[in-house]
């Protein structure tokens, strides 16, 4: 006794029909606006910024949020607004490129780890107890302080910290995957490894891979946030978020502003991205609106 | 006989100020629609059903999947899902109407007057908790008991489900016992209180025939004490022909058909029940030749009922008048509680054949003619023991589970061998071996002659097409995010280089083969039924034209009437294409109904082979003689002997000496079989046994009927 036979007169679901779908869910759709709109100020946003983002005036310094400056202006009169929308970018390439490079090799790695299993899965599974072992920021401190705090090694610094958990979560899904029937039904008719782990398994991982993608991107935002704030990641005049609330605390008396809106904005696109990743697991599963 | 009238009393307390009358009346419900509330508006699911039961008797409610029966007994206790409600309609417990009830007040009710059994023991108990612990809980909570009090209540109540030694059994954890066990533990619960309404939903249907024969004796003779309303609800006709007084006969959400188990069972009145019961195939009958009926199409779903009856779209005998209202449940003779909602009746009873299939016929051919296609001899395969005691370790032992100990089976061309045994026997893991999905550890399997490798990675392409195989769960068969059609299509481009055209031909080929319209090659698997999903996965694995197909359970998950046309399209494939099946199930009836051969497994060794209408007579191994009698047959007049195998299946790692089936065997004639291993006995057909009693003995034993 299992599935009741009443699923005759469904049809085909692309994912044009899926993501309408997926509108009677508004906080996915919020999720999805709030990432689109800072995605978009990330690519245009120094066309879009009512001033530049390094553009010093001194005699505006401290300015509280007025029509001139929207969000204020801070110790060397830069528009806080301006810089805001700027640093979208640094956001987006840093913590978005280390996160996807977490996210390539902890894939990787759980993908041979889950289906292989026995002595590789032992193997890399120890190595990954061994990153996890590592204080993030020490670890951070480590490669910035003898490598240099450029974009790249944030980047790198990203990838390396969080494999780990992307590796895992795949791992845990590959081995419930790698005992279903399509799987054995494969290795049947002689498919490869590779074919069985690309093919076959791969798709059904992208599912949760994308929830976990998110949640990676959301604390890749905290953490190069965390860096530029201890001085340690992107150097000034950049207009990192992390650097800027660094900077505003010094003077956090004079101008709340300009710590609060960097801060501010950080919070909603981190909130953003968790409320579009559960539409994007939604999307990713087959009927998976539904379910 | 009320055996707990002190209990009723001490636990009467509440239940007073809800009303409910001393004497018990039964239950009563009157024209119960449940709603749903979705995001396509709101879809009756049960739609004006109106049932009795009363105190003492076991009412069993059957339908397919999707039917309501699940939905019907959640209104009755009101514990819907969020977005179900009970629209219309009144249910009365004993006096009491029960839609009347405060949240609060029905608290009461639940655990104290109405108790719940259900499908999966292994869930329903709490693990971090000893099962007497929770027995006792009910009593301290409903009967107001005190703690020593209420242990010994829990001893007294797993004594009555005759559990074995039940003071050791209560301070177990719900991981230290079987399925049969737990589910006994689970009915201990809910009798605890002595309620006035019991509800048991499908409660044997994840147990093995064996465990099930036992429990469905328990719970017949238990309740015979009670004056407990009972709701069975079940997807066996053959439970309900043996447990129940009354049957309800349930589809799409509504009452087709009511009455007296043996008045439905015997005279329908109804086309569906008699489409149901055509399905089913039967043990007891000699024609094996026979096609089974089905039922045509699907059952309607709600939001796109049919205006006049709601079987009409599937019934064989629908005129006008059907199409045009739906029929009142009406009693057909005065008198007779046999209700039918079919405005036809009077025909379905002068003639039934009008809306029955007519069955053909196969033809039957002697099977051991062929040439021997799969032979499999001296298999053996040991899976070592994960968790080995650090003495045994120090000592140099490596204990091993034998799943299969040494098997051997022939399979001829054409012709199809069942397996059959309880879970855990070993039967999928022989198919696994043969399969090369798990390597054997020992004996050769050889293919038209040629030794196969063990491992299905070191086996040539040309072997690989020449196996294939049908898995259990249509769920997991088929990879969700590739449409059905690449699924069938891939083995088609790897193993048989068709070019794109020809692929596509044969796509249409293999669909129109397994009765699928064209238009689901394009389909997600989520998108078709759990039917539909294993006629694909059929056509994925006939692709390659195989010369052998084992067939893991391919049905066992799905509904009888979906099963039916299943079994037939594979009679109907082997017909056409001669392929060679190996029959994996524990479904007797349908192994019996698909096979030539049978051979009945027993931890991990072969006990009978023979024809399939010889090992289904006497002489039959005392083992293959239990199933049979355990196999519940959907027939009330059914004459079966009763024979119970107690106890569980021992465990692979210790077997037991001499016969392994001594300790549960109801024919052990003494030391001998302790200590000996059994000789074959062969009658000279075909037929061998393995068993310390000589063939004469046991058909002597078995014709007269020997209860034991």
């Amino acid at each position: 006794m299992a599935e009741p036979e009443i699923k005759t007169v469904k049809k085909r679901r692309p994912l044009a029909a899926r993501w309408r779908r997926l509108r009677r869910y508004p906080a996915t759709l919020i999720g999805f606006f709030i990432v689109g709109f800072f995605l978009l100020m990330a690519l245009i946003g120094p066309l879009v910024a009512p001033y530049g983002y390094s553009d010093q005036e001194m005699s505006v310094r401290f300015q509280p949020p007025s029509r001139q400056h929207l969000l204020g202006t801070d110790r060397f009169g830069r528009d806080v607004f301006s810089r805001i929308l700027v640093g979208s970018r640094d956001v987006y390439v840093v913590a978005g490129s280390g996160a996807l490079l977490a996210v390539l090799l902890g894939l990787t790695l759980g993908l041979i780890a889950g289906y292989f299993g026995g002595i590789v899965d032992e193997i890399l599974m120890r190595l990954i107890d061994v990153l996890l072992a590592i204080p993030p920021l020490l670890l951070a401190m480590i490669v910035l302080f003898t490598l240099g705090g450029s974009r790249m090694n944030v980047i790198l610094v990203v990838g390396i910290l969080y494999i780990p958990m992307v590796a895992r979560v795949v791992r845990s899904v590959v081995l419930d995957l790698k005992t279903r029937q399509f799987v054995e039904a494969a290795k049947l008719r002689g498919e490869s490894s590779l074919y069985i782990m690309f093919r076959e398994i791969f798709p059904n991982v992208l599912p949760p891979l994308a929830v976990e993608a998110s949640m990676r991107f959301s604390y890749a935002i905290f953490l190069v946030a965390s860096l530029g704030f201890l001085g340690l990641g992107v150097q000034p005049p950049s207009p990192d978020w992390g650097l800027m609330v660094g900077e505003a605390r010094n003077y956090f008396s004079q101008a709340q502003w300009a710590l609060l809106a960097p801060a501010g904005a950080m919070a909603v696109l981190v909130v953003g991205v968790g409320f579009m990743s559960d539409g994007l697991r939604r999307m990713l599963l087959p009927g998976g609106v539904s379910q | 006989m009320n055996v707990n009238a002190a209990d009723r009393e001490a636990g009467s307390a509440p239940v007073e100020r809800l009303g409910f009358e001393a004497e018990p009346t039964g239950l009563e419900i009157r024209d119960l629609t449940i709603t749903y509330n979705t995001e396509g508006g709101p879809l009756d699911t049960v739609r004006n059903v109106s049932l009795s039961i009363a105190p003492g008797e076991i009412y069993g409610l059957v339908g397919e999947s999707g039917s309501g029966k699940t939905t019907l007994a959640r209104g009755v206790v009101q514990y819907l899902a969020r977005n179900g409600r009970i629209k219309g309609g009144n249910i009365v417990l004993d006096g009491v109407d029960l839609l009347t009830m405060t949240k609060p007040e029905m608290r009461q009710v639940w655990g104290s007057n109405i108790t719940m059994v259900h499908q999966d023991p292994f869930r329903s108990v709490n693990p971090s908790m000893p099962v007497g612990g929770q027995i006792a809980e009910m009593a301290r909570i409903h009967l107001g008991m005190a703690k020593a009090e209420a242990r010994q209540k829990a001893e007294e109540m797993l004594t009555q489900v005759r559990m074995p030694d039940p003071s050791t059994v209560a301070r177990r954890y719900a991981h230290q016992l079987s399925g049969g066990q737990l589910q006994r533990v689970l009915i201990a619960i809910a009798l605890t209180t002595n309620p006035r309404l019991l509800i048991m939903d499908e409660p044997t249907t994840a147990l093995d025939v064996t465990t099930e024969a036992v429990i469905l004796d328990l719970v017949r003779d238990l309740l015979s004490e009670y004056q407990t309303a009972v709701l069975y609800i079940t997807h066996n006709l053959g439970v309900v022909a043996r447990l129940c007084h009354r049957v309800g006969v349930i589809y799409a959400g509504e009452m087709m058909e009511q009455g007296p188990v043996r008045k439905v069972f015997k005279e329908m009145l109804h086309p569906y029940t008699l489409g149901l019961l055509g399905s089913v195939p039967r043990v007891d009958v000699d024609k094996r030749d026979i096609v089974l009926n089905t039922i045509p199409g699907y059952i309607p779903q709600p939001d796109n009922l049919p205006t006049g009856c709601i079987f009409a779209p599937r019934c064989l005998g629908a005129e006008e008048a059907c199409r045009a209202a739906r029929p009142p449940l009406v009693e057909a003779d005065g008198g007779s509680g046999h209700l039918t909602a079919c405005w036809r009746w009077q025909a379905v009873r002068q003639g039934p054949q009008e809306f029955a299939q007519t069955p053909d016929k196969r033809e039957y051919r002697e099977p051991t003619t062929e040439d021997i296609v799969l032979e499999v001899s001296q298999v053996k395969k040991y899976f070592p023991v994960s968790r080995v005691p650090f003495w045994d370790l120090l000592r140099g032992r490596r204990p091993v589970v034998r799943a299969v100990d040494d098997i051997s089976i022939r399979v001829r061309k054409s012709f199809t061998v069942g397996i059959v045994g309880e879970s855990g026997c070993g039967k999928t893991t022989l198919a696994r071996c043969i399969a090369g999905l798990e390597k054997a550890t020992a004996g050769e399997i050889l293919l038209e002659g040629v030794k196969l490798r063990p491992s299905v990675a070191q086996r040539p392409a040309d072997q690989l097409k020449k196996i294939q195989m049908v898995f259990q769960n249509p769920d997991a068969s088929l990879n969700p995010q590739h449409t059905v059609g690449s699924s069938v299509a891939r083995p088609l481009a790897l193993l048989r280089k068709l070019s794109r055209r020809q692929i596509q031909q044969r796509l249409e080929q293999l669909f129109q083969a397994v009765n699928l319209p064209k238009d689901y090659i394009a389909r997600l698997p989520h998108e078709i039924s759990g039917g539909e999903k294993q006629r694909v996965a059929i056509a994925r694995a006939f692709a390659t034209d195989p010369t052998l197909m084992i067939c893991d359970e391919p049905i066992s998950s799905l509904d009888v009437s979906v099963q039916a046309s299943l079994m037939n399209m594979l009679m109907e494939l082997q017909d056409t294409k001669g392929t060679s099946y190996l029959f994996i199930s524990h479904d007797l009836a349908a192994v019996r109904h698909l096979s030539s051969w049978i051979a009945v497994i027993y931890l991990g060794r072969l006990w009978e082979i023979g024809s399939a209408l010889d090992v289904f007579k006497p002489p039959q191994h005392p083992y293959t003689e239990a199933l049979l009698s355990a196999l519940p047959i959907p027939d009330p007049d059914a004459r079966q002997n009763r024979i119970r195998l107690h106890g569980d299946v021992p465990s692979a790692v210790n077997i037991p000496t001499g016969c392994r089936f001594h300790p549960r065997c109801p024919r052990k004639i003494g030391p001998i079989c302790e200590q000996e291993e059994p000789p074959w006995h062969d009658d000279g057909h075909w037929h061998r046994i393995c068993c310390h009693i000589p063939l004469e003995e046991l058909a002597e034993k078995q014709k007269v009927g020997d209860n034991l």
